[in-house]
């Protein structure tokens, strides 16, 4: 037993002298002039998706990039957190509320990288740029439904007969980014209208979009709304006879509006110009392409072609909403509170 | 039949009882454990300085009919939560520490591991086998005709998936506080005519008392900061709330008024803790050594015992790696490959056991302060170390980051400062198996060893440590299962590029990739397996000895 203990005790003694030793060096120099720079990156998108196109930035512009992977919103309270210590240099969001979280630490981004990307795609204050684009759709359950049973406005979910019948993920960000739109196309009351009608049809509350279009393939609920890539990534493991597809809204409206994941340089990193070079890259056609067919995203710039499986952007009839009402997430987060579906 | 065991056992507690004096603690004692403390409260300090920046409109945002509903079904949860897991642990740990029951080892190792599951994959895992057209009832539609299940989201689901990873707190405390009971006292009641029964209710679970409200607190504890199964298994809790404030409005500051609401209801529940605490003495107070048990046979209990024990590992470790197992055999058979990450792994176990072991070197002074100089200064530092525990992982992590990043950029984001955070949130598992197993232990015998001329610290390591060790194992061994799978303070605090078994396991799932997420999980578990097993070992090995 004495060994045991004088064993512990000689291990934690060791451990903190290795621990002490990689302190100083696992963390970024301030002063001293890097070999090569070094690019870091806090990343709200999954490893699994971005990590291969990241890589492939780093070895083109030789430039050393270090990522933190982790959720959206707890990389953006971190980022808040930090405040102006903080060592990230870009911060790469899923959903444009967690950039605009951050807003007011990003810097401007100059025109050479706001004109590579269409108005509707990118922050009203030039702070952000969408990098790929995700519909909002209905998922069903092919088994039970066919796309002509489906109505075609997001409206039209109101209805009595679907009562029991749908799931939503109304604590997702993107599903709010859809609310905003409703507010900003239907405005304030037509939109409080739909979400209580929707509540009294009883839908299930999943807590992302995942879960949601894994219970539509396995029948738990006949419709859902997420956006569209996650059914890929599903098929991809389940095979193609997995049960459930998607459908974009025939008429259109708040229901197809197409919402990015973007990124944004905070205005404390001190590799500015490299992080600038990240953007360039990720708006080029070689990372768009990678985007479009590895994670079933749609390209944000003209001349990418989109996944044999989507449907292309061109045809999605997707509202036009005008960026700067977008951006008043609290508006539709207090009308979510209001109307209790969140607390 | 003369004696009644119980007024002895009153006797016992009276010798040494209240009135003694206690001498101030040495300063190898209480310095660290004041430093611990200062450590423990950043998450405090933190919730306080955000929440003094909230306005007005906090309170109308806390005050609502809505987060009182939610507060009241965090209660239920917690306390059935609470309730499933001893009446669990309770006859798994006296059948696996005092019976001849086949395979006693195995059934050790095996209901130890569920511990290590993150609760989003026992979610998963949950709603795989029983949710609507999940496993069973595919199986039972296709021999019974069967087309609906009970409801499984809501409240079963949500008991059933964190009692499922959380009840081994109970056992493995329970395990180790029976392992340490003296035998002779058992042997006395038998002796005078109690029955084994009787024995048990009367002179055992007394004993045990400490270790049950110990572990049960900490049960309860981790069902209050849950966040993976509750949401999955759409169970609006208080700790769910929190979470969604981050996640929706990135509002830290209504976060931080819900947090410290939630701090409040776990210092409630530890004084409904202390108060089953109680100032009884625990130890063999006269002389003599303590006796070493005797198995008893089970005889006709034997196959019950068996299905019960069969049962439970069904049910928490069978059934998820079933599961994962499917996931990923439909996968590989729609093509999918497969490449396992070994760095992972390798990360994953190194800084488990380095927080381990810092957490257990931390957590020493703490319970040996509360045991042998008890007041309400110690009582107080033991209390606190248990905040860090009963918060939201996010809340501790951010935290953490906002002192790190303002005031400690040297150490920010490195190995030092992960392991501290993973010291400051499961500081308590450690001082709550350091607590029980040394209330075991007569002070005499420090004492003795004090009279003879010993240090404060050579008594320390040659007497209190080495008659702790089944309690410092325990303690070890529950703080490394737990940072194996600690996703939130992981994610935000590591040294950038260090991946653990957990990250990647969220990583997969969150975008859906299941089968892909199965490879790291099955890992987690068996690379958990390992200390599990050897602890096991060892422990028999010092019985023989």
């Amino acid at each position: 037993m004495r060994k045991l203990f004088s064993g512990l005790v000689t291990m934690v003694i060791i451990s903190s002298f290795i621990l002490g030793a990689c302190a100083p060096a696992a963390q970024p120099a301030p002063a001293a002039p890097a070999p090569a720079q070094t690019l870091t990156i806090y990343s709200g998108r999954a490893e699994s998706l971005v990590k291969p196109i990241i890589e492939q930035f780093g070895n083109v512009a030789g430039v050393k990039v270090q990522v933190r992977y982790g959720g959206t919103a707890e990389m953006a309270a971190a980022i808040l957190e930090e405040g102006k210590n903080s060592p990230a240099d870009v911060f790469f969001a899923q959903d444009p509320g967690g950039l605009g979280a951050v807003d007011s630490l990003l810097m401007p981004l100059p025109d050479t990288i706001l004109s590579l990307v269409p108005a509707r795609f990118r922050s009203p204050k030039g702070t952000w740029v969408g990098i790929s684009g995700r519909a909002r759709v209905v998922v069903y359950n092919s088994q039970k439904l066919a796309e002509n049973d489906l109505p075609d406005d997001i409206w039209d979910f109101t209805d009595p007969k679907w009562k029991n019948r749908m799931g939503w993920a109304p604590t997702n960000a993107s599903f709010q980014a859809m609310v905003t739109a409703m507010r900003v196309l239907w405005g304030e009351e037509k939109t409080e209208q739909w979400l209580k009608g929707m509540q009294s049809n009883n839908p299930k509350v999943y807590p992302n979009n995942t879960a949601q279009v894994n219970a539509a393939g396995a029948g738990e609920i006949d419709v859902g709304f997420p956006n569209h890539y996650y059914l890929y990534g599903i098929m991809q493991e389940k095979g193609e006879s997995f049960p459930a597809r998607n459908y974009y809204m025939r008429g259109g409206g708040p229901g197809s509006v197409v919402l990015v994941a973007g990124t944004g340089i905070l205005e404390t990193s001190k590799n500015k110009e490299a992080a600038q070079r990240f953007m360039e890259f990720m708006l080029s056609p070689v990372a768009q392409q990678y985007f479009a067919s590895q994670t079933f995203e749609y390209p944000v710039i003209a001349g990418v072609k989109t996944h044999r499986l989507l449907k292309p952007l061109a045809e999605v009839k997707s509202p036009d909403v005008d960026m700067p009402q977008m951006a008043d997430v609290k508006g539709t987060v207090n009308l979510l509170r209001k109307v209790g579906i969140i607390p | 039949m003369g004696i009644d065991i119980a007024t002895r056992l009153k006797e016992i507690k009276m010798v040494g009882g209240p009135g003694r004096n206690f001498p101030w603690p040495p300063t190898i004692i209480w310095l660290p454990a004041v430093a611990v403390l200062l450590l423990v409260l950043l998450p405090l300090a933190y919730l306080a300085l955000r929440t003094m920046g909230a306005g007005s409109d906090l309170w109308g945002l806390l005050f609502r009919p809505r987060i009182f509903q939610i507060l009241v079904r965090t209660v239920l949860l917690v306390v059935a939560v609470s309730g499933v897991s001893l009446a669990v642990s309770l006859p798994l740990a006296w059948l696996t520490t005092r019976t001849d029951l086949p395979l006693r080892r195995v059934w050790a190792v095996l209901t130890a591991l569920p511990l290590v599951m993150p609760s989003y994959v026992a979610g998963f895992v949950v709603i795989a086998a029983f949710g609507p057209r999940g496993m069973l009832q595919q199986l039972l539609a296709g021999t019974f005709g069967l087309e609906r299940l009970p409801e499984i989201y809501g409240f079963p689901g949500a008991l059933l998936a964190i009692a499922m990873i959380s009840y081994p707190y109970t056992l493995l405390t329970l395990q180790a506080s029976i392992r340490g009971l003296d035998y002779s006292l058992e042997e006395a009641s038998l002796s005078l005519g109690n029955n084994g029964w009787k024995t048990f209710r009367r002179v055992v679970l007394p004993q045990l008392r400490p270790a049950i409200a110990t572990s049960t607190l900490l049960v309860a504890l981790y069902a209050l900061k849950d966040f993976g199964a509750v949401s999955l298994m759409r169970y609006e809790t208080f700790t769910w709330a929190i979470y969604i404030q981050y996640q929706t409005s990135f509002d830290r500051v209504l976060a931080a008024g819900l947090s410290t609401v939630l701090v409040i209801v776990a210092i409630i529940i530890l004084f409904i803790e202390a108060y089953t605490r109680g100032t009884a003495k625990y130890h063999r107070v006269t002389v003599g050594i303590a006796r070493q048990p005797v198995y008893r046979r089970l005889g006709a209990w034997r196959w019950p015992s068996l299905v019960f024990c069969s049962l439970v590992v069904l049910l928490t470790t069978v059934l998820p790696i079933s599961v994962l197992l499917y996931w990923l055999i439909r996968a590989m058979v729609v093509g999918e490959r497969f490449d396992i990450a070994w760095s992972p792994a390798l990360n994953s176990g190194y800084v488990s056991l380095l927080a381990a072991l810092v957490t257990v070197v931390a957590a020493l002074p703490v319970a040996i302060l509360a045991v042998r100089f008890p007041g309400r200064m110690s009582s107080f530092l033991e209390r606190t170390t248990y905040i860090g525990f009963a918060l939201p992982g996010i809340v501790i992590a951010l935290a953490l980051v906002f002192f790190g990043a303002n005031y400690a950029i040297v150490f920010y984001q490195t190995l030092v400062f992960l392991v501290l955070a993973y010291m400051i949130l499961f500081l308590p598992e450690a001082v709550g198996a350091l607590r029980s197993s040394l209330l075991q232990i007569n002070p005499r015998l420090e004492e003795a060893a004090r009279t003879m001329g010993r240090t404060p610290w050579q008594t320390l390591r040659s007497i209190t440590i080495p008659l702790m060790r089944s309690g410092i194992l325990v303690g070890a061994a529950l703080v490394f299962l737990t940072t194996m799978k600690e996703l939130p303070a992981t994610l935000l605090l590591s040294p950038i590029g260090f991946r653990t078994l957990a990250a990647s396991i969220w990583s997969y799932t969150s975008e859906g990739f299941f089968a892909r997420a199965a490879v790291p999980a099955l890992l987690l578990m068996l690379l958990s397996s390992v200390p599990m097993a050897f602890m096991v070992i060892r422990e028999r090995r010092g019985k023989i000895e």
